[in-house]
């Protein structure tokens, strides 16, 4: 039950390998059905899996692995490569708009995370940044979505903008940016309701909070957890809002994490920040490296 | 009927659209072999007998030659406690939710306990759920032990003559030894005050979850003894394939779906009618591609 890693995984084929003494065209096939066993294992989605695959088999097939003394460990080598080039790239930081408050949306999934990480956000903006953030209650839908983040706002001791659950969210946005202003507040992250990113509805909800918002930022937040499903809900969010990047949740569980590499391959968006805990100040910058390390199991 | 060969291409498809149902490799292999088989001994290439071939493996491989109760183990004239566990944001309190709602409607006396005092706001949320189904809840305050509360829970609702207690938890990530301990507490505080119970231990599991939700399964199990699973946000595009492994793997059943976040957004599981839905967009998805090429 254990899922195993992709050394694991290789060890069968490399014994094979080691009694001829040379890596043969099909040797390289072989050790290619691990590595998208591994992966699929993993969570990475299956299209996701097939394109990367053959990315990596044309790299192994060509001098590094069949050339090595050691082709299974060679696989491994560009195998974490390739993860890591395509999960990389950006830093982690934190747009700040020319026109004072920048505005931050976090969108997401029922239960993904979104209130949490609101708080957690705003709890790095100060401590780090120095900035002073308005937190937003704009989900009106979720029995006491507005009561978590308010006790979340005493908690870190920041103020929380409310405006009940009877006024509508894009209206609670809008007064939030004046009050903001108003209050010489320097970021509002607006906290939204779980969605389904076929409700076509509460979708049409978010580009009104955008249009009206500029957001210099808006947050898919997604469990790191999720399976197949990250790329149709990244995908999703994103066509229809223009994401700017990534939160991912929950990693301070066992899973894989294989959704990372499905959401950055199909959004080309970069993953900001990772959530490690329940806790606010459980927020880490996203490191590529030990994502593609986590991913393969080892 | 409609007519399509049903070749290696064929086979390759179902693979994938198993996969990405989150079905998990070794459960589509063995699916896909003993369908080969079927099909050959058969010897059709009709994609509706297919359908239903399928269909059927995956009931035989879901209950594995016995009958499959998805009902709760309910005590007639006596207290039932119910204990619902999972990881973080599943939608457990949901679902206690909903069941209350259910259970009111057959004209039980239902009561709820607000076990999750981690949480921000989790015991407004379950509080919510009591006022609009009509139900009491038994709480303490925020960041009191949980332990203490099911014991307050398990005796008031004794002493009011409940029918049902369904006892709220707050979410953890398997792998967190304390929090786990700290469950298998609460569980024995309800054991020590009504024997026989918890009577149910429901896992909550979110459609979305990939492989992990095995792990989560097994852990679970290992700490509170689950008897069921409830298998919530079918509503959206992510199929939930997991559970077939878990029934495999642990003997772990079903017992309800959720489709949605509104008090009547709960089913009961029926695994034909969700088998059927697995495979429904593949094969539709197929007839129309057929369709549109037939047009053309
Ligand atoms: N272990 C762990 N739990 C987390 C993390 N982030 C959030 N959670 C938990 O996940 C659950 C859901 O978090 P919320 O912040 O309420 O999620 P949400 O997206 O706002 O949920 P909705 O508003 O209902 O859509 C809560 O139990 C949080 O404590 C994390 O990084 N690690
Ligand atoms: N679409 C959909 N959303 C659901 C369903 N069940 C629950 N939700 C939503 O998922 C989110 C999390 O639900 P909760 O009931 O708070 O989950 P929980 O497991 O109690 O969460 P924690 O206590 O934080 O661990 C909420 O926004 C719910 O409205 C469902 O079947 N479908
Ligand atoms: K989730
Ligand atoms: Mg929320
Ligand atoms: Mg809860």
């Amino acid at each position: 039950m254990a899922f195993e890693g992709l050394a694991e995984r290789l060890q069968g084929t490399m014994q094979k390998i080691r009694g001829k003494g040379k890596v043969s065209e099909s040797d390289v096939k072989e050790m290619m059905r691990e590595v998208r066993l591994a992966l699929l294992e993993a969570d990475v989605n299956f299209k996701v899996v097939k394109e990367f695959v053959k990315k990596v088999s044309e790299r192994s097939v060509g001098q590094e692995v069949m050339k090595s003394l050691t082709p299974g460990q060679q696989v491994i080598k560009v195998v974490k490569e390739e993860l890591t080039e395509l999960m990389g790239g950006e830093e982690s930081r934190i747009g700040t708009s020319k026109r004072p408050p920048t505005v931050i949306m976090m969108v997401g999934l029922q239960g993904a995370g979104k209130t949490t990480t609101t708080g957690k956000l705003a709890n790095l903006l100060r401590k780090k940044y120095n900035r002073k953030p308005l937190l937003v209650a704009a989900d009106v839908y979720r029995p006491a979505a507005i009561k978590q983040l308010e006790t979340l706002g005493k908690q870190l001791d920041m103020p929380v903008f409310s405006l009940g659950d009877q006024v509508s969210p894009v209206e609670i946005a809008k007064q939030a940016i004046q009050k903001a202003k108003d209050d010489h507040l320097d970021y509002v992250l607006i906290d939204t309701a779980g969605r389904l990113h076929i409700d076509e509805t509460l979708m049409d909800e978010l580009k009104q909070i955008k249009e009206l918002s500029s957001p210099e930022e808006i947050f898919l937040v997604v469990d790191s957890m999720t399976g197949q499903d990250a790329v149709n809900v990244a995908e999703s969010f994103n066509e229809q809002l223009g994401i700017t990047g990534v939160v991912l949740t929950k990693l301070d569980g066992d899973t894989r994490g294989g959704a990372a590499l499905s959401i950055r391959a199909v959004t080309g968006k970069p993953i900001k920040f990772v959530g490690m805990g329940e806790k606010l100040d459980a927020l880490e910058l996203f490191h590529p490296e030990r994502m593609a390390s986590r991913i393969l199991g080892m | 009927a409609r007519y399509r060969k049903i070749d290696e291409d064929f086979f390759e498809e179902l693979e994938e659209i198993l996969i990405g149902a989150d079905v998990g490799f070794d459960t589509v292999m063995e699916l896909i072999d003993e369908l080969k088989m079927e099909v050959k001994r058969q010897n059709t290439n009709d994609p509706s007998a297919i359908r239903e071939i399928i269909t059927e493996k995956f009931v035989d491989i879901y209950s594995d030659g016995q009958e499959v109760q998805s009902d709760l183990n309910i005590q007639e004239n006596e207290l039932t406690v119910i204990l619902f566990v999972g990881v973080n944001g599943v939608g457990k309190t949901t679902t206690i939710g909903k069941l209350a709602h259910k259970f009111k409607a057959d004209g039980k006396k239902v009561m709820l306990a607000a076990g999750d005092t981690f949480r921000a706001g989790a015991i407004d949320q379950l509080e919510v759920w009591g006022e609009r189904t009509g139900v009491d809840v038994i709480k303490q305050a925020e960041g009191s032990d949980p332990a203490a509360v099911m014991y307050d829970a398990v005796r008031a609702a004794k002493s009011r003559g409940a029918d049902i207690l369904l006892c709220d938890t707050a979410g953890r990530l398997q792998n967190k030894v304390n929090l786990m301990n700290e469950l298998q507490k609460v569980k024995r505080v309800i054991e020590r005050e009504i024997p026989g119970a918890p009577h149910e231990v429901l896992l909550v599991v979110d459609a979305t979850t990939g492989q992990n939700a095995l792990v989560q399964a097994k852990t679970f199990k290992e700490a509170t003894d689950v008897s069921g699973i409830v298998l919530t946000k079918l509503d959206g595009t992510a199929k939930g394939g997991i559970v077939l492994a878990i029934r495999k793997e642990l003997g772990v059943p079903v017992k309800f779906v959720g489709l949605g976040e509104k008090m009547d957004d709960l089913q009961p599981f029926h695994a034909e009618k969700y088998a059927y839905g697995l495979f429904a967009e593949a094969f539709e998805e197929k007839e129309e591609k057929k369709e549109e090429e037939a047009g053309d």
